[in-house]
């Protein structure tokens, strides 16, 4: 029993300048990662080589797969006479290498910061090369002294869906006979098993970014340059014709997205809703799911969601009172909150590199029944965790959060349970389902099994029964 | 046959089908060629990263530090400050009005809390362009807190990795000859190169401590600030990656008449030829035979295993790409050991030199590539059909993607590849890829799967 109301020392909290430890990446990143999820595209970053080589290294040691992200190559020269001429050649040599059908431009901040027209650039780009096979420019700007990883994504998700909307762009026969759903920074597992909903519940599904083949493909004879799968760009082109957007995010409702963007321009109704991470979460989404197909949810996923209930039954004594840490990017933070708080596990602190605004909001939505205090901070880096943990003795039996909190878990001597991104210490994160029914059975039986191993290992028992 | 840029096909060369030997260099990255090559900041952050008791700062915003954070293999001995990741995460208003106070603060900060021997702060790119004037923030820094607090000129943007080497040997040399070398034995070297990835500088020492060397200071594996202040008291500098600590060395000999040696020890043949050349440098007939005393009593040790891998190893193909080509020369001639041939040998950084040498110690028709991308790099593993591509994460999906074997050969290597034990483990890692039973089973060996089965 936890419950007894924990009164925090009254030390003060220093407050730090530097970010120590961080618990994020910067934007680029992120816009890298959807540019992956459109079909025959390659991502470019208009600024110094090392952007895009820290990137890719960083993607791999995730994915595991081949990344291959092009730069401008920012010199000396270039940043006084600005990037003009190395954004042209790029593109020209991305061009007859890939043979893309688009390329997705982020700009960095050495870019940002010497304010590089690349609006300009592109148009005068097009007019010259435009025409023929040459592939579509998207551009997103992705400043990396503002926000983290995750803005990025979600910046360069309405900057594509902005781009190519074309109202028209389907026969009339299709219009509203479909949906939209950005889905998040969620895993090439998860995005595998959108689609598999979307196909059960026979609904026609834009996913956008869709990198479950393009960073978790099968083994090759040949090198693909770009390789198969993402989100085509006809339904790219198509999303202002859809039905509704859903759009997972609970922390989402202060930024201007993907969904708010066409249901501002074109009325495509927006419908947002929490990563589906857990019973509840997950009933929301399948829900919609259900409004929107006209069909009700399929057999397999009430026997998911009837086995996952039962499974929370078998385990609820194992885990009642158990206090975690939840650690990761905003979104994730909050639908593992709410998966937590619904097998009695405390998350006694929610902490996330991201600075919505909305986190704490949120958090308190998803975590109402639970009696003991949910400390929430936004905004932190790992260091800044540690501290707090100790400043209020939260005496945490685990964490759940990305492989960077890796260095906590070990200094706490608790279990890390692995989710989200990145996960650079362990193979398979691409393939972590943490949505639906199906990822919180996988999630809720790996939390239980790693208790009952600490528990089996700590004792000298060593007990055969559990 | 590979799909190069017009503008690169001077960089790519096939040994015996062109008469005179070409090959483009130390040129900048084409712009959308996917150069595997990183940037000033990385050059830098390498060469100082194992330094472990100082604190290394990146000013700027925050994903040169989040991309750079416990990212290497290098140990330390003692304290760990160097696998802790500090960044002044830069804001869109820092940008505007610059970050100067954002910096003193954070360097006061965390020299408070940490009590490094020394401070490292790296420039990255937009620091120049907001004009912070990060030479005298260190200087006031350094005055207040009482140690050594460094500028690093890394912009990321200004040159190549080997400018950012250059950085960081500017900053080293600001600390070498500020401490008391009156102890320093007449037999002594400074071991500049070499990272202590996986331990590799202890085994290194240990040969040294054998031979009845003393080793002054490791510059930077498993490095120490007070041990670098006395480097220039050492009587040797041996240098092992040239690329990064030529500059150095030469520096210390200019300032100091210190000489200096270029060594490897990767592969028996080089490590043996260097241990030689540093007990000959000091015209010292005991330490000679100590020397080769040690060295026959580990070649006895670990040549039998070697040998056991080569009869399973006898006749495969490798491809190799690099940081520097130095690396390279010693892993054509230790995959030689193994029976193995190299069929294709790249690098990011190499220079004239280094490609004629490479090109003198290759086989005919093996290709040899500058700066190289994953295009390229992925049509040579298909063309020359590898068994095993040896580098660094960033080539590790291209292998991996097409069935190939794979080795780390980079710094983020947990497995110690240098000196005698390093050659056993380099074997074992090599068989153990290229022996492993999944290839089998990938498109590459198994063409139509089921079709097989029928």
């Amino acid at each position: 029993m936890s419950s007894q109301p924990r009164v925090p020392k009254s030390v003060p909290r220093p407050n730090w300048v530097s970010t120590r430890n961080p618990c994020k990446a910067c934007a680029p990143l992120g816009a890298t990662l959807v540019m992956r999820g459109i079909e025959g595209a390659i991502p470019f970053l208009h600024g110094s080589q090392g952007c895009a080589t820290y990137m890719r290294r960083y993607l791999i040691s995730h994915f595991r797969e081949p990344m291959d992200i092009a730069t401008s190559g920012f010199s000396e020269a270039t940043t006084i006479f600005g990037g003009g001429a190395n954004l042209h050649q790029g593109l020209k040599n991305v061009t007859s290498q890939y043979h893309p059908s688009l390329i997705g431009i982020a700009t960095t901040c050495l870019t940002e910061t010497i304010g590089e027209d690349v609006h300009g650039l592109l148009h005068e780009y097009r007019e010259k090369n435009g025409g023929g096979e040459s592939p579509l420019l998207v551009h997103v700007s992705t400043p990396s002294y503002s926000g983290t990883h995750v803005d990025g994504f979600n910046g360069a998700v309405r900057a594509v869906v902005e781009q190519l909307a074309e109202p028209g762009a389907v026969p009339s026969a299709y219009v509203r006979s479909f949906v939209n759903l950005f889905p998040g920074l969620v895993s090439s597992g998860d995005l595998r098993f959108l689609k598999e909903v979307a196909a059960d519940f026979a609904l026609p599904m834009t996913l956008f970014p869709d990198y479950s083949e393009t960073l978790d493909g099968p083994s090759m004879d040949k090198y693909k340059k770009i390789p198969e799968g993402g989100t085509t760009i006809v339904s790219l082109r198509a999303t202002p014709s859809a039905n509704a957007s859903i759009e997972f995010g609970r922390t989402l409702r202060t930024k201007r997205t993907a969904a708010s963007f066409l249901q501002e321009r074109f009325e495509v109704p927006a419908k947002r809703i929490g990563m589906p991470i857990g019973v509840q979460e997950s009933d929301v989404f399948f829900a919609a799911m259900e409004k929107l197909s006209g069909q009700t949810m399929p057999e397999k996923y009430r026997m998911e969601r009837g086995r996952l209930v039962d499974a929370y039954v078998d385990g609820h004594k194992y885990l009642f009172g158990k206090r975690a840490l939840v650690i990761g990017d905003e979104d994730m933070v909050v639908g593992l909150a709410s998966f937590l708080a619904e097998i009695g596990v405390v998350p006694v602190l929610c902490a996330s590199g991201g600075k919505s605004g909305a986190l704490k909001h949120a958090i308190a939505e998803v975590t109402t029944h639970v009696r003991e205090t949910v400390a929430v901070r936004d905004g932190v880096d790992f260091m800044t965790i540690a501290e707090e943990v100790e400043l209020k003795e939260l005496k945490a039996d685990f964490i759940v959060g990305s492989s960077k909190a890796a260095k906590l878990a070990r200094t706490l001597g608790v279990p890390l349970i692995r989710v989200g991104f990145p996960i650079h210490d362990r193979i398979g994160g691409q393939r972590i389902l943490h949505l639906g029914y199906r990822g919180a059975q996988q999630l809720f039986d790996l939390i239980v099994n790693t208790l009952l191993e600490v528990k089996q290992d700590s004792n000298s028992i060593g007990y055969s029964y559990l | 046959m590979a799909d190069i840029l017009r503008e690169r096909e001077r960089q790519v060369y096939r040994k015996g089908q062109q008469q005179a030997f070409q090959l483009d260099c130390e040129k900048q990255s084409v712009a959308g060629s996917v150069s595997q090559r990183a940037c000033v900041f990385c050059g830098s952050r390498v060469v100082l990263y194992p330094i472990a008791d100082a604190l290394h700062i990146v000013h700027g915003p925050i994903g040169c530090a989040s991309y750079t954070w416990d990212i290497r293999g290098a140990l330390s001995s003692g304290p760990e400050l160097h696998r802790l990741s500090f960044s002044t995460d830069l804001q869109e208003m820092d940008v505007v009005r610059g970050g100067e106070k954002k910096l003193y603060a954070a360097l006061c900060e965390l020299i408070d809390a940490h009590k490094p021997k020394a401070a490292f702060v790296y420039a990255t790119c937009i620091v120049g362009v907001i004009g912070d004037d990060v030479e005298a923030v260190c200087k006031r820094a350094s005055m207040e807190k009482g140690i050594p607090v460094l500028p690093v000129h890394s912009e990321g943007f200004k040159g190549t990795k080997k400018d950012g080497y250059r950085a960081a040997c500017d900053a080293l040399l600001q600390i070498v000859g500020t401490g008391p070398v009156d102890d320093v034995s007449p037999l002594s070297i400074n071991i500049l190169g070499d990272f202590n990835l996986a331990g590799e500088t202890w085994m290194i020492r240990d040969y040294y401590s054998r031979m009845g060397v003393q080793v002054v200071s490791c510059i930077t594996g498993d490095g120490r600030i007070d041990d670098i202040r006395r480097a220039h008291g050492a009587a040797l500098n041996v240098v092992q990656c040239s690329g990064s600590m030529t500059y150095l060395a030469k520096s210390m000999e200019e300032k100091y008449g210190i000489p200096f040696l270029r060594v490897s020890y990767f592969g028996v043949d080089d490590l043996s030829k260097s241990l030689y050349d540093v007990a000959r440098h000091f015209k010292d007939k005991e330490m000679l035979q100590r020397t080769q005393s040690m060295v026959r009593e580990e070649l006895q040790r670990i040549m039998p295993i070697i040998a056991d891998y080569r009869r399973a190893l006898e006749g495969k193909r490798a491809a190799i790409y690099v940081g520097g080509a130095f690396k390279a020369f010693s892993l054509v001639s230790a995959l030689r050991l193994l029976g193995m041939k190299t069929v294709m040998v790249g690098s990011q950084t190499g220079n004239k030199d280094d490609y004629e040498q490479l090109r003198e110690l290759c086989d005919e028709g093996t290709i040899i590539a500058d700066d190289s991308n994953p295009l390229e790099l992925s049509s040579f593993l298909e063309e020359k059909d590898v068994d095993v591509f040896i580098g660094g994460v960033k080539e590790r999906p291209i292998a991996y993607k097409l069935g190939i074997g794979f080795c780390d050969h980079n710094h983020e290597r947990k497995e110690a590849l240098a000196g005698f034990e390093g050659m056993v483990n380099f074997a074992r890692e090599v068989y153990g890829s290229v022996m492993s039973p999944v290839w089998r089973l990938t498109p590459r060996k198994r063409g139509n799967p089921l079709e097989v089965v029928k």
